[in-house]
């Protein structure tokens, strides 16, 4: 993958609005913005109802992806283009669903609802309407997604990436500093875990900066580029964000998103736990 | 009875930010540093986006000002600076913010 595949600009976007193929969604946690004005021709998925499980702490299986997917009229020939608000870390988190059961052609608008406003470029309140289609999802890659006790063995042999704010690394905060900081699990970070904050990844436009950029970024932070990667955050969506700059952008490897993130590991009994703003030992 | 969607885990997007706080957050141990977004016509500008940097002016957060230009934070005490990006210009300003409710008007101009 490289940034030709995996990424669109919003002027592209804007010339290939009617193109056919090219279905726009639009992901969001809170599905307001898009039912104030969104892009034209674009559907929406609601982070969470549409794409975590109503009874389970997980997201979509693969018959219900497929379920939603038939139900919004995306067929596994469309190219696929997502953003969202938040800085597109929800889009981000759909992007690796979506490459978690192997939509071939998917890619990430630049900049997403950020870049689009901050451009004063149009917004439509039409929903369009798109015939069914019978959607047939694969089975997940696990290849992409880590799970806690993959993670717990991790320490101190794979590359842990921690995308929270420093503070939240340090366990000075317990969540990101919009949400009230009372919480359940315990504050802190994986030991031998590098902090490199999913926004050093992004321009103040949303945009990502250049491969140059971000390689750097990365290798300053003493990511070790001979290692397999595991990216975690709070709950599994900025760091969708950062699996997607070292998986797609950079053409890392091995690179798994932790979905279970801080709210699993931080929860879990008897775990070793850092604090402070060094990475810890293993 | 809750919906089922009420047993969904909360992701990290920013709730709404005009409505009143919830009764469960406590003003004892949260520091919120919340205000109004205004343009130079002193007009509350929505839609903006508005970020808090900590003291090393790293990016800790962001959200959406409301219709009403509102937004909100919960942070930590301590040096804290909130800048803001919208169709209507940007600005920046600098806070000390104690527990409790931290109110400051943030205005923005284009350069």
């Amino acid at each position: 993958m490289s940034r030709d595949t995996a990424l669109v600009s919003a002027d592209w976007a804007e010339e290939n609005l009617e193109t056919p193929g090219l279905v726009f969604v639009e992901v969001d946690e809170d599905t307001t913005a898009y039912d104030g004005g969104h892009i034209p021709g674009a559907i929406k998925i609601d982070w969470k109802k549409d794409l975590q499980d109503p009874v389970r702490r997980d997201f979509v299986n693969q018959e219900q992806f497929a379920a939603l997917l038939s139900e919004r009229g995306i067929s596994n020939d469309d190219t696929v283009i997502l953003y969202g608000g938040n800085n597109n870390w929800f889009a981000a988190y759909a992007y690796w669903y979506f490459k978690l059961y192997g939509h071939e052609a998917v890619k990430l608008l630049d900049g997403g609802r950020k870049k689009w406003e901050l451009d004063a470029r149009t917004y439509t309140k039409d929903v369009p309407v798109r015939e069914k289609t019978s959607y047939v999802a694969k089975a997940p890659n696990l290849e992409i997604r880590a799970f806690r006790d993959e993670v717990v063995q991790a320490i101190g042999v794979k590359n842990l990436v921690d995308v929270r704010s420093p503070d939240e690394f340090a366990g000075r905060l317990l969540a990101p500093a919009h949400l009230p900081q009372e919480q359940s699990q315990r504050a802190g970070h994986i030991p031998t875990a590098i902090s490199v904050p999913w926004s050093k990844a992004a321009n103040e436009d949303g945009t990502f900066k250049s491969d140059e950029d971000l390689a750097k970024i990365y290798g300053e932070a003493g990511l070790d580029g001979s290692k397999d990667t595991i990216a975690y955050c709070r709950i599994g969506e900025r760091s969708s964000h950062t699996w997607f700059v070292l998986k797609e952008l950079l053409g890392h490897e091995n690179v798994k998103n932790y979905d279970g993130s801080w709210t699993e590991y931080g929860s879990l009994i008897g775990v070793p736990i850092a604090l402070g703003d060094e990475p810890g030992k293993a | 009875m809750t919906s089922p969607t009420a047993n969904v885990a909360a992701g990290c997007a920013a709730p709404d930010q005009s409505a009143p706080l919830p009764s469960s957050v406590d003003l004892a141990k949260e520091t919120v540093i919340t205000g109004i977004v205004r343009n130079a016509d002193s007009e509350a500008v929505g839609g903006a986006y508005v970020r808090l940097l900590d003291s090393s002016g790293e990016f800790t957060a962001e959200v959406v000002s409301s219709p009403e230009g509102v937004f909100r934070f919960f942070a930590a005490p301590g040096s804290w600076t909130v800048k803001a990006l919208s169709r209507h210009g940007n600005g920046e300003l600098a806070v000390d913010a104690a527990l409790g409710v931290n109110e400051i008007a943030l205005n923005v101009a284009t350069a």
